[in-house]
């Protein structure tokens, strides 16, 4: 089968490849580009391991095709510490709140959390909640998971984390 | 998980599209936010050699007014749908609903279009479409035409929509102010479908209900429109008996499968249930008649 030409850009840089129209984006992402801290949980649309940032919108990469990101600007979770390397709000907020167990799930959580604060920096604990609730965590510790985007949300916005009372 | 072998094509135009689909045949399938059609493909319960991608046409985007119709493109995403001013304005109910279908990501990629023209019984749009008097506006190889909602869905994923046909915008008369609505979903779980739901739209005039639409959704075999319960409701305040009757009319017209969500007495139950919290929510948002 007739192979197609495309061209993106991930984490700031411009990619190219060539891909049979049915390889998935996660697929071109992981295996082409070798980027392999996006993750491919299930597969099947549910779990959101395999979240990246698509032209602003939080995508499950394992449900587009790589040949419909043509021109497309994308965000894994290898472009997301500052500049200088040193961690993101998020990234830090993950590590300081113990926001990970196994850590399967973390890429896709820190890429669909930053969207969620870039549209609603503010969020109440119900509104993350909410706004996660496409990405699956197998070990349960959706606490600190909630946690670390508090604190990131606060550290991003100059205010002061404060755990709430148990 | 890959899916089989297609070739992809990616029109710029409503008409470069239909063209396409006269000339690729029965084997080409449209691609919209691809939530229902890429997990098929991947278990090869779909197997399309041609996909259609209408991504690359602007048209089919966007949320406009004519006159008294809310018209929206049918590739508008549902994320879109929660992010418009006209919608949260004109069409809260629209809102509500498009905030229990799926999770924030699929909500990003899912089509207004691809969920209603789909015929999943298990979308929750098309009930809600038919509730709002909706009509869907198509374009095929013989011109553009329009079809009511409510004489859109002939079966489980079968639908009135010819081959070759593209549904391109969605056109709901605007609610009159004061309206009342609810969109009552029982689910198991962030992301699945509905157990039973119930769409219900509004007047209220003194106290008493004026006019009623009720939709249920993955209650059978297609969306219905409850009108009988619609008729028992209007002119009464909704007391317990009027409810009651209303839910027991619902629940006669309700034909689920029995399935993981549970079985067919259960689903018709709690059908009821939903039938009978929508109309009291609606009414409690009820204004003075418009």
């Amino acid at each position: 089968m007739a192979k197609t030409h495309i061209t993106m850009t991930v984490n700031g840089e411009a990619v190219e490849g060539l891909v049979e129209s049915r390889t998935l984006l996660v697929h071109f992402i992981r295996e082409n580009l070798q980027l392999t801290g996006t993750h491919i949980g299930c597969e099947t649309t549910h779990c959101g391991a395999c979240t990246i940032d698509i032209d602003g919108m939080s995508v499950k990469s394992c449900t587009m095709f790589a040949v419909q990101a043509e021109g497309a600007a994308i965000t894994t979770i290898e472009g997301v510490a500052n500049a200088d390397g040193t961690l993101s709000a998020l990234q830090e907020g993950f590590r300081q709140m113990h926001g990970l167990q196994c850590g399967f799930c973390t890429p896709g959580m820190i890429l669909r959390a930053q969207r969620l604060l870039q549209e609603n920096p503010t969020p109440s604990e119900e509104e993350i909640r909410f706004g996660i609730a496409g990405n699956l965590c197998r070990c349960t510790g959706y606490q600190n998971i909630v946690k670390a985007i508090q604190y990131a949300a606060a550290k991003i916005n100059g205010t002061e984390f404060q755990e709430a009372a148990q | 998980m890959i899916t089989g072998q297609f070739d992809y094509h990616r029109p710029a135009t409503v008409a470069e599209a239909v063209k396409l689909l006269a000339s690729l045949g029965e084997d080409a399938n449209l691609l919209a936010g691809g939530h229902s059609l890429i997990p098929m493909m991947k278990l090869r319960l779909a197997a399309p050699e041609h996909l259609v991608d209408l991504h690359g046409i602007a048209a089919l985007k966007g949320i406009g007014r004519e006159g008294d119709t809310v018209v929206i493109g049918a590739m508008t995403t549902q994320h879109e749908l929660l992010a418009d001013d006209t919608i949260a304005a004109s069409l809260p109910i629209l809102r509500e609903t498009a905030l229990l279908i799926a999770d924030p990501q699929v909500r990003y990629r899912g089509t207004i279009g691809g969920n209603v023209a789909n015929g999943d019984p298990g979308n929750d749009m098309p009930a809600l479409m038919m509730t709002l008097g909706a009509r869907y506006r198509i374009e095929g190889p013989s011109g553009t035409r329009e079809v009511a909602a409510a004489e859109f869905y002939q079966g489980a994923y079968v639908t009135a929509l010819e081959p070759g046909e593209i549904v391109t915008a969605i056109a709901i008369p605007a609610p009159a102010d004061g309206h009342g609505y609810a969109y009552e979903k029982l689910k198991r779980k962030v992301g699945d479908y509905a157990t039973a739901a119930a769409a219900v739209m509004l007047t209220m005039d003194g106290g008493t209900v004026a006019s009623c639409a009720i939709g249920l959704t993955n209650l059978s075999d297609t969306p219905l429109l409850a009108d009988e319960a619609a008729g028992i409701v209007i002119g009464t305040n909704l007391d317990d008996a009027t409810l009651k009757k209303a839910a027991a009319a619902a629940e006669a017209i309700m034909s689920p499968a029995a399935d993981t969500r549970g079985p067919v007495e259960y689903r018709k139950h709690v059908g009821g249930i939903m039938v009978a919290r929508a109309l009291t929510r609606a009414a409690g948002r009820a204004g003075a008649a418009g």
